[in-house]
């Protein structure tokens, strides 16, 4: 590694710094716009006036909105996301205990996106407006298009209730029944994978078809090297980056869409903790959830820009 | 012509588009012998660079259609395989284009795009290939040919660039380099340097060229013989001598007379009016017609490539016609 890349590094992860305040506060600001008083939610119904004020004072909710923040974030750094209203169990444990689900139906759906998109948008690259490519570009618009909940349904319709291959609803521990939760997992991630697939076929496509008609391609060509070479040292090499963004990006989206897809298959994740907390106000697990997904995506397009800036030699800045 | 390196016959190339299908050459005949530069020049969209990617089959497959024979040492390029056609790429023709920029793959080193071409044609271990780059970096001028191994494309300037395209296009040894306008994306200093390195290895390795270009100065300096192509048609071939100073063709004469080096003296350029036609509105007979300041009724006929002594002419009045050139010493100056 070169002296320059180990600066861009070190810069890339400065740059990162503002983005993670600037999520923190929003984070934080947005439940403040939630109508509705925790204080009140947490003494109950018949709560005196006295009561209520009690326990704002505990929560800290009398105190100016800038030290609360600070307390807030202080606690947060330090692995205190605060304590459920409801359960009075720690935020953390909660989310902890449910990311595995998620995290398991995402990693599978990203997997799949990924090895079936990538064969895909170069199958279509490389035979541009053949029947095979037009194939492929319907699939990949009908994919976008198709709302991944719905196609989860219709998996859960005819694989697990009709065929009886598949559980219909819930996870198992990875960790202790690595079958059963490969099995509980598999629709999920598959209905979660079709956006994912999409995008990276048509992106890779894409980008794919601009390289093969590039300048350098077709020296590539006058030089006699095989079509293998071109397309799997070259073509590949040259749209690793996009490839590696759009897996970024389609991590996010599908980060975001197991909201839908744990409801529909009824999984105990992070998805339907935010639901579930959200309609009981149970407000410091919604923001310690958002909290950590949103660090996770923060963490991880930092990662894929960290993994650019090594590949790329181009880099110049 | 038995001993010609390379033989064009009756090229015609023609591209589809849908269902309509247009001719951008028609029937272009030259040879070019063993280590025989010669220039081909005409004005932007007359057909060079398509002429240049045909001799390289890199001509778009399956939209684009050519007619005619090409033959490289006496081998018919109509007969070869892709396969074969790959083998010849890069080994025995090579190309190199104008733009240096886009030309190389920027995600690999110099080193590495040299050093696989020589590995795509012959049977050498990594080392050598290795050694055989940097001999090739440093017979193209590249200083710190060891370091240079190893950069980036967008680390080298417009002209090393340059030099590195041509190191990959000789590493192989070919016998023929077509130079698709090499300089014309350069400044004038490195623009000689290039000519000069071109020149130097086509003298060294024994190596004919093909040198594509607008610019008539840099063709006396090179080259020996020419070919001037208009509108898809070669309208005149002939020994570079004969041509500066008594061209044969009112295209020809008209291209030397807006050469800078006359027009200093004579105040304005003498440029050629009006433009080149489109396929569309393509004249019958001689296609310069509509442009020659010399055209009779006798030009709509179509006219034919014809022997002119020491040359071919594609001009009717080429005998009564006497047509001003550029002397060669002012050309060179
Ligand atoms: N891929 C293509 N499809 C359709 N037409 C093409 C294609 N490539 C070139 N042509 C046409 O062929 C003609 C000749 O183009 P060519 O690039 O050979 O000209 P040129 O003499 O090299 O010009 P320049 O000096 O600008 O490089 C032009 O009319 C151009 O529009
Ligand atoms: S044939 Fe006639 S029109 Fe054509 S170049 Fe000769 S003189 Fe001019
Ligand atoms: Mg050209």
């Amino acid at each position: 590694m070169t002296k320059r890349q180990i600066v861009l590094l070190a810069s890339r992860l400065v740059q990162v710094l503002p983005v993670v305040v600037l999520a923190t506060v929003v984070i934080f600001g947005l439940l403040q716009l939630v109508p509705g008083d925790p204080a009140a939610v947490i003494a109950g119904e018949y709560a005196t006036a006295e009561r209520i004020a009690e326990i704002r004072h505990q929560l800290g909710l009398d105190q100016p909105l800038w030290r609360q923040y600070l307390g807030w974030l202080f606690a947060a750094m330090h692995g205190d996301l605060s304590t459920s209203l409801i359960t009075g169990q720690p935020v953390v444990e909660e989310v902890l205990r449910r990311l595995p689900n998620t995290l398991l139906i995402v990693c599978g759906a990203l997997m799949l996106s990924i090895s079936v998109g990538v064969p895909l948008g170069l199958t279509a690259a490389t035979h541009v407006d053949s029947p095979v490519d037009r194939v492929v570009t319907t699939i990949a618009s009908l994919g976008v298009a198709v709302p991944n909940f719905w196609f989860g349904m219709i998996l859960v319709g005819f694989f697990a209730l009709g065929l009886g291959l598949f559980p219909t609803t819930g996870a198992a521990s990875l960790f202790q029944d690595p079958r059963a939760a490969v099995m509980h997992a598999a629709l999920p991630s598959v209905a979660l994978a079709m956006g994912g697939t999409a995008e990276i076929a048509r992106q890779l496509r894409s980008a794919m078809i601009e390289v093969l008609g590039s300048q350098y391609v077709r020296t590539l060509h006058a030089k006699g090297l095989p079509q293998s070479s071109i397309l799997w040292r070259h073509g590949l090499k040259n749209v690793s980056l996009t490839l590696l963004t759009v897996i970024g990006l389609v991590f996010n989206r599908t980060l975001g869409a197991t909201v839908a897809i744990e409801a529909v298959f009824a999984i105990p994740g992070t998805g339907t903790l935010v639901v579930t907390s959200a309609t009981n106000k149970d407000f410091p697990i919604v923001q310690g959830t958002v909290f950590v997904l949103v660090m996770i995506v923060i963490g991880c397009n930092l990662l894929i820009d960290l993994l650019c800036t090594v590949l790329d030699p181009r880099v110049d800045k | 012509m038995t001993d010609a390196l390379l033989d064009v016959r009756d090229l015609s190339i023609h591209f589809r588009s849908g269902a309509r299908e247009v001719q951008v050459t028609r029937k272009v005949s030259f040879t070019i012998a063993p280590g025989e530069v010669v220039g081909l020049v005409g004005e932007s969209g007359c057909g060079k660079t398509v002429t240049g990617l045909a001799l390289m089959g890199l001509l778009p497959r399956g939209r684009s259609r050519v007619t005619g024979n090409i033959f490289l040492g006496g081998e018919d390029f109509a007969a070869m395989s892709p396969r074969q056609m790959r083998r010849v790429r890069g080994r025995r023709i090579s190309m190199i284009f104008q733009e240096p920029m886009s030309a190389l793959d920027p995600v690999f080193t110099i080193g590495e795009q040299i050093s696989e071409t020589l590995r795509a044609h012959r049977d050498v271990s990594v080392g050598e290939a290795r050694a055989r780059a940097i001999e090739a970096l440093t017979q193209v001028g590249i200083p710190e040919p060891e370091l240079r191994y190893d950069a980036y494309p967008h680390q080298l300037s417009g002209g090393m660039r340059q030099r590195a395209m041509i190191a990959i296009a000789l590493v192989c040894e070919p016998q023929l380099l077509i130079a698709d306008e090499p300089t014309t994306a350069l400044d004038v200093t490195v623009q000689a340097q290039i000519v000069e390195v071109l020149g130097g290895l086509c003298a060294r390795l024994g190596m004919a060229m093909l040198f594509i270009t607008h610019d008539l100065g840099l063709v006396a300096e090179t080259c020996s013989r020419l070919v001037t192509m208009y509108a898809g048609e070669v309208v005149e071939e002939g020994h570079i001598d004969d041509v500066l100073v008594r061209p044969r063709h009112p295209y020809s004469s008209g291209l030397l007379r807006s050469l800078p080096a006359l027009a200093q003296r004579k105040a304005t350029l003498p440029a050629i009016p009006g433009r080149v036609p489109t396929v569309a509105e393509m004249p019958a007979g001689c296609r310069f017609r509509p442009r020659c300041a010399h055209a009779r009724s006798v030009c709509e006929d179509p006219q034919s490539l014809v022997d002119s002594g020491n040359g071919h002419v594609r001009c009717c009045r080429q005998e009564e016609l006497v047509l001003p050139g550029a002397l060669r010493g002012e050309v060179a100056a």
